[in-house]
């Protein structure tokens, strides 16, 4: 770990004067993981700026009927909260399928929704990764990739997006919102924070240096059966191999969203018209353009299996 | 610092670059590395005193103040420098749960957290709970249904294992709660999945849900 | 003393304290964090540096240049010990692979730097500004490849790599019923919860090193070995090891840095393993490839059997035995074993719980259930049917390099009774308990919800092997018995039984005794490893115990050989002294080892088990859930019934990962196991693991030892994986043969999701 400078910010414009002050500053506030790459000098910052003590920790109603999410809730705490529970189950399913306990109560939901990607090249700085620095190759490509994407994928990156978070605000039409150093806020849909990797792989999100995200906002509820179907290799602990997040309403109808399959929670909107139509059908169309490896192509027919099985258990719990 | 292969073929690895890449791989040309690609480079990176800050919680009920590199994590703020060393370090990386401490009432991973992040927080280690003379009744009980082996990862089922009842307790859900809206109830599948972030190698898993069970039935 | 013929009744066989369910002993340490482990010794040196250990980045080469003129400008840099400014370096008995690799590079993450600094911040950082220029070398990295090119082993541990009966080829060939698959079985890491650590302190030319590991007495030899150094100027002490499982049986990277750290930096220096050097940096148990042929009549007897195995190490490593239980495990008049080993430029491979038999069984035991299906027999019966009392492959073992090997020219007995064997009994005794009889043996029909249910039996076999122990006996004038022996307790529980022997053999209460372990400073014992360490540590302590009781009924005048020691007490006849007043001011000391003569020759000693697996599988995503878990075992005597069960259920545990989960996954291009932390090789973790059930039929086996125990460590962990393998194939109709079986192996020929 680079020796860096330390302070601690006592609100949303203390912290974004601190960053406009120091370029190569990173916040923290969970940690889980931003400190495991920088003890790996994967992430270098010269300064960190502390903001667990700007008060961004609740969460409240908004008029129009939703919800907005501080962005310091802890990720159990937004399991936990009664709102969430009764009217946006698929988010608090998606946030206790994720890592432990232990990590829950310290991860944050912006910094759940800025990880980065578990891929073991981009962790390992004696093998080449496009990611980490940019230009130097991919280690996945033609190497282990059974973890990797499946879609959304480029010749430079076939790193997943490791949240499941973010998988299910993605099917709740979230909306990010945050401060920049110059004190400007600006809110982004969740579509378009997490960018594909193209040639830039080590550009992931939309966000500005400095800039600082303050908060979720969920709309109003939609209702439906909220289903988070989470495969791994083990019970818990685990990155998704494959998740599916799915809204789906009592005509059939409904929202399905992917992770562990790209470099960003995986939604296509227009497919979701074929839902009704059954998994096969509407599987093919979310996933139409896919590159899987050999390694990991199981994870196309596995997302057909599991939405197959999610439409099913959408349909038996209505009867 | 850059890996001469890319130097070659520095950008969007195309099949032909990748097969470039695989024949410099095998044959005998040179390869820089240090620990590693993608840190900055050697002469970048001008020797620097660590910055070091002053912190000040409680650990165990007594108060302590230090002055701290920033880089010290919890973990090591509590075995290196205060010598409270029954909180373990299995993988420095959140993965294994041997480090669990408790802050407040919760519990966390204390090797993904800097001490000087902790200005005024309360925090409770194994060494808090109980002593070899006077245990707590979870120690107790992981003595009595044989819940350790090497009893490296124990400490931090111990204390995983005491927050744990609280938060059933406080209505959390999890993975497996069948419904969200209900108090969780106090199952062995409930202790397990809660309990999945403290790895035991030795596999006592059984053992540690005999003893966690026996102890969930008297606080519940 | 020698052991040389089979046990008679002894003091152990009071069973006040030895065979009775008891908590450890060291259990008020270990639950509140008071236990100490090697790297947090604050209290043994003062002014203790930290290391840092910088692993190689490329899996065979050269480093060209490295430059440490940043790191050593670092703030709080003391030293930077690298092959270089070593000094001259030997290479351990009992390592592969240098421990300090340079200018050659021998493996991924071979350590080639150690960085000391005041703090570890300093030092982890400075370690970051080493610069190298590695000039690599092409490398074997794929077993599958490299097994073309293998050649026969030398003979070592597993005995020698080939072995016939009859004319096997004559006989598969006309065997009314053949089988033949292969099977492969993937590198996989011991990742025990401690990392391997050290600090070391010289003091003038004498070294301690506060360390965790198995065996100490290899590790003081080696250690003095690689630093050209009397073994006498060595000591080494590991009072309590954070896991082993074979991980730490020799010398590695923390202990010898540490060494030289501290020797340059002319201070104590602690150094730890970082987590994600450990996979490439120590040893694995090595992949294997594995080819299995049954012949057998139509009635179910098997005529012949082939086994043959392909693994792969560095340049003079050695192979996976992965056919050993195969030469003992059935009957069967024609036969053959061949082991092969292939060069390959991976991390070095050595010893994983139950090495050989692990991965042996997990192809044989898989290989036994698709015979008995294409027989039309129940596993169960199928297995029962060729069972047998006499070892029916028992090839001549050369002149073994190993260094605890005893006379060279051995009588060579080539088919010894076995010393126990109730393989049958197990089976019986699990399937009543399991509910075997409610199996549908047919695949593919049980289903609750979304489960495919499937239920799955194998064997469990391991070899009982008896090593020389010694230890040290003192009893003071409070009647306190304290024991010494440079044993270990990896977790196994070696504490709490030999507290259990002296207390039994004294006749004092458990809490009576002080053991004392892991210090090479006392007696040499057997060290932990081969699930030897059980019966054999504590055999020790009988034979010191008995040197103890002697001289105590000769100092209060009784006679020794009607001695009863019991209650604190020594009596005979009328009279009744108490134990503590033989002790005297100045109190007795007693030392002695257990030796063992040609018993283990004579006969086979064996442990033997049952392994019951109930699975659900889960019909659209094939994710394997393990529901239900029964070990049945004959291992001898159970010394404490309490921690033996925990062994076998951790073993139990472990296999279930290899079965489910655990693969190192290899780079072939580049020569490196690629998930090489916690998160990328997933092991099982609470959620995976049900409640476990053993059960220990009675037994006792005087041919083994005083105690007639044997060893159950690796046993529970011998056939589970392949029990979990056939009960998914009861629950699917798929079969798999490459583990571990994830569900993408399952998925595509699982039924059409509705």
């Amino acid at each position: 770990m680079r020796p860096f400078t330390f302070e601690r910010a006592k609100t949303p414009a203390d912290a974004a004067a601190a960053a406009a002050r120091h370029p190569d500053a990173k916040f923290i506030a969970g940690g889980t993981n931003l400190l495991d790459l920088m003890k790996l000098q994967i992430e270098t910052p010269a300064h960190l700026i502390d903001v667990n003590g700007l008060g961004l920790e609740k969460i409240e109603a908004t008029q129009e009927g939703g919800l907005r999410i501080g962005a310091l809730v802890r990720n159990a705490d937004l399991a936990a909260h009664h709102r969430v529970r009764r009217d946006y189950g698929v988010l608090s399913r998606a946030l206790v399928a994720g890592a432990s306990g232990q990590l829950r109560n310290m991860a944050t939901t912006a910094g759940n929704l800025l990880q980065r990607t578990r891929c073991p090249y981009f962790y390992d700085t004696n093998q080449p990764c496009n990611k980490r620095l940019p230009g130097s190759g991919c280690g996945a490509i033609g190497g282990f990739s059974r973890p990797h994407a499946v879609i959304g994928v480029s010749d430079a990156c076939i790193a997943t997006h490791p949240s499941d978070m973010a998988v299910a605000m993605r099917v709740l039409d979230a909306t990010v919102e945050t401060i920049n150093p110059d004190g400007s806020a600006r809110k982004i849909p969740i579509a378009k924070l997490h960018c594909l990797p193209g040639d830039t792989p080590h550009i992931e999100t939309v966000l500005m240096p400095g800039e600082l995200i303050t908060g979720v906002t969920l709309p109003k509820p939609v209702g439906g059966k909220h289903i988070y179907h989470k495969v791994r290799d083990r019970s818990s602990f685990a990155f998704a191999l494959v998740s599916v997040a799915a809204i789906v309403q009592p005509d059939g109808t409904g929202r399905v969203a992917l992770g562990g399959v790209a470099p960003k929670p995986w939604r296509v909107e227009e497919a979701e018209a074929e839902l009704p139509r059954g998994a096969k059908v509407f599987t093919a169309r979310l996933l139409a353009g896919a590159r899987p490896t050999p390694e990991n192509a199981f994870k196309l027919r596995l997302v057909e299996r599991i939405v197959a099985s999610v439409l099913a258990e959408a349909k038996g719990a209505q009867v | 610092m850059h890996n001469p292969e890319n130097a070659e073929s520095p950008r969007g690895a195309t099949d032909l670059t990748r097969r470039e890449f695989l024949i410099a791989g095998t044959a005998t040309v040179a390869l820089t590395g240090c620990m590693g690609l993608g840190t900055k480079s050697a002469t970048e990176m001008k020797p620097q005193q660590a910055a070091a800050t002053r912190v000040s919680f409680h650990v165990n009920g007594k108060p302590c103040q230090l002055e701290l590199d920033n880089r010290t994590t919890l973990l090591d703020a509590l075995r290196e420098r205060l010598h409270l060393t029954g909180s373990k370090k299995g993988c420095d990386q959140g993965q294994c749960g041997a480090c669990t401490v408790m802050v407040g009432d919760r519990r966390v991973v204390s090797c993904l957290t800097l001490a000087v992040m902790h200005e005024g927080s309360l925090i409770t280690t194994i060494e808090g709970l109980g002593t070899p003379e006077h245990l707590h009744p979870m120690q107790t009980a992981f003595v009595k249904h044989d819940g350790y082996q090497c009893g490296y990862c124990t400490p931090g089922q111990i204390c995983s294992a005491v927050a744990m009842l609280r938060e059933i307790k406080a209505g959390m859900p999890s993975h497996v709660t069948s419904d969200l809206t209900a108090q969780p109830k106090l199952t062995a599948d409930e202790l397990r999945e809660r309990m999945s972030g403290n790895i035991c190698r030795c596999g006592a898993y059984s053992n540690i849900a005999e003893a966690i069970t026996e102890i969930a039935g008297r606080t519940a | 003393m020698k052991f040389d013929m089979p046990a008679t009744t002894n003091p152990i066989d009071q069973l006040k304290v030895i065979g009775k369910a008891t908590e450890r002993i060291d259990g008020p340490l270990k639950t509140t964090g008071t236990a100490p482990y090697a790297y947090e010794r604050h209290d043994v040196a003062v002014n203790q540096a930290y290391g840092y250990i910088v692993g190689a980045a490329v899996a065979k080469g050269r480093i060209e240049s490295m430059d440490l003129t940043a790191a050593k400008a670092a703030p709080g840099v003391i030293a930077i010990v690298t092959a270089e400014n070593a000094g001259q370096l030997d290479k351990g008995n009992l390592n592969t692979a240098k421990l300090l690799g340079g200018p050659a590079v021998d493996h991924y993450h071979q350590a080639i730097a150690l960085v000391v600094a005041e703090t570890f911040e300093q030092a982890r950082s400075a370690a970051h500004l080493i610069h190298v220029d590695y000039e690599r070398a092409k490398g074997a990295f794929d077993l599958a490849i490299a097994k073309n090119s293998s050649t026969p082993p030398k003979p070592g541990f597993g005995g020698p790599p080939d072995s016939a009966v009859g004319d096997f080829v004559g006989a598969f060939e006309s065997a009314p019923f053949q089988f033949d698959a292969t099977y492969t079985t993937p590198d996989q890491s011991h990742a025990m919860m401690e990392p391997h650590a050290s600090i070391a302190a010289w003091n003038g030319d004498k070294l301690t090193v506060w360390t965790s590991n198995q065996m100490i007495a290899w590790s003081v030899g080696d250690m003095a070995k690689t630093l050209g150094i009397p073994k006498e100027n060595v000591r080494l002490i590991s009072p309590y090891v954070g896991g082993g499982f074979g991980g730490k049986l020799f010398l590695r990277a923390d202990a010898l840095l540490a060494a030289l750290g501290a020797r340059a930096a002319n201070r104590p220096v602690k150094v730890a393993l970082q987590r994600a050097l450990m996979m490439n940096n120590t040893t694995h148990r090595p992949a294997t490839i594995q080819r299995l042929r049954l012949g057998a009549t139509k009635e179910g007897k098997l005529t012949a059997i082939a086994h043959e195995s392909w693994s792969g190490d560095l340049p003079g490593g050695s192979p996976e035995t992965a056919v050993s239980q195969t030469r003992l495990l059935y009957a069967g008049a024609n036969r053959m074993t061949a082991m092969r080993l292939a060069v390959l430029d991976l991390p070095e491979g050595n010893a994983m719980r139950a090495p050989g038999e692990a991965p042996g069984m997990m192809a044989l035991e898989i290989a036994m259930d698709e015979m008995a299906e294409k027989l039309g027999l129940d596993p169960i019966e199928f297995r029962i049917l060729n069972d047998t009392q006499v070892a029916p492959d028992n090839p001549a073992k050369p002149p073994s390099s190993d260094p605890q090997s005893k006379a060279p020219e051995e009588k060579h007995y080539p088919h010894p009774p076995f010393s126990q064997r109730r393989l049958t009994e197990c089976f019986r005794t699990g399937a009543e308990r399991f509910g075997w009889n409610k199996r549908n043996p047919v695949p593919g029909k049980s289903r609750e919800g979304h489960w495919l249910m499937g239920i799955g039996v194998a064997a469990a076999f391991r070899n009982n092997l008896v090593m020389k122990s010694a230890a040290r006996v003192r009893l003071d004038n409070k009647g306190v018995v304290t024991v010494e022996t440079d044993m270990t307790d990896i977790g196994t529980g070696s504490y709490t039984i030999i507290a259990q022997t002296a207390a039994e053999m004294m006749g004092v209460a458990l809490h009576q005794v002080v053991v004392r372990l892991g210090d090479s400073d006392f007696p040499v014992s057997c060290g932990s490893g081969g699930q030897w360490g059980g019966n054999s540590s504590t055999s020790g302590v009988y034979a010191a115990c008995m040197k103890l009781r002697e001289a105590v009924a000769q100092k209060l005048g009784f006679d020794s050989t009607k001695a009863v020691f019991a209650d604190g007490q020594v009596r005979d006849g009328g009279r009744s002294t108490p134990l503590a007043q033989a002790a005297g001011e100045s109190g007795l000391v007693m030392e002695d080892a257990m030796e063992y003569g040609d018993l283990d020759k004579k006969y086979q000693q064996s442990t033997f088990g049952a392994h019951f697996v109930e699975v659900a599988v889960h019909a659209s995503t094939g994710e394997t859930r393990v529901r239900r878990m029964l070990a049945v075992c004959a291992a001898g005597r159970i010394l404490n019934p309490k921690s033996a069960r925990s062994q076998v259920i951790g073993a139990m545990t472990m296999g279930m990962g290899a079965a489910l989960m655990e693969e190192l996954t290899v780079d072939k291009r580049h020569g490196f196991f690629v998930n090489h932390d916690l998160a990328g090789y997933e092991v099982p973790v609470h959620a995976d693991v049900p409640h476990q059930e053993v059960i220990f039929l009675d037994e006792t086996d005087p041919i083994s030892s005083p105690m007639k125990a044997k060893g159950v460590g690796e046993l529970g962990i011998c056939g589970v994986a392949a029990a979990i393998a056939n009960a998914i194939y009861n629950a699917t109709g798929v079969r798999v043969r490459d583990y571990p079986i994830t569900l993408d192996k399952l998925i595509d020929r699982l039924p059409e999701v509705a």
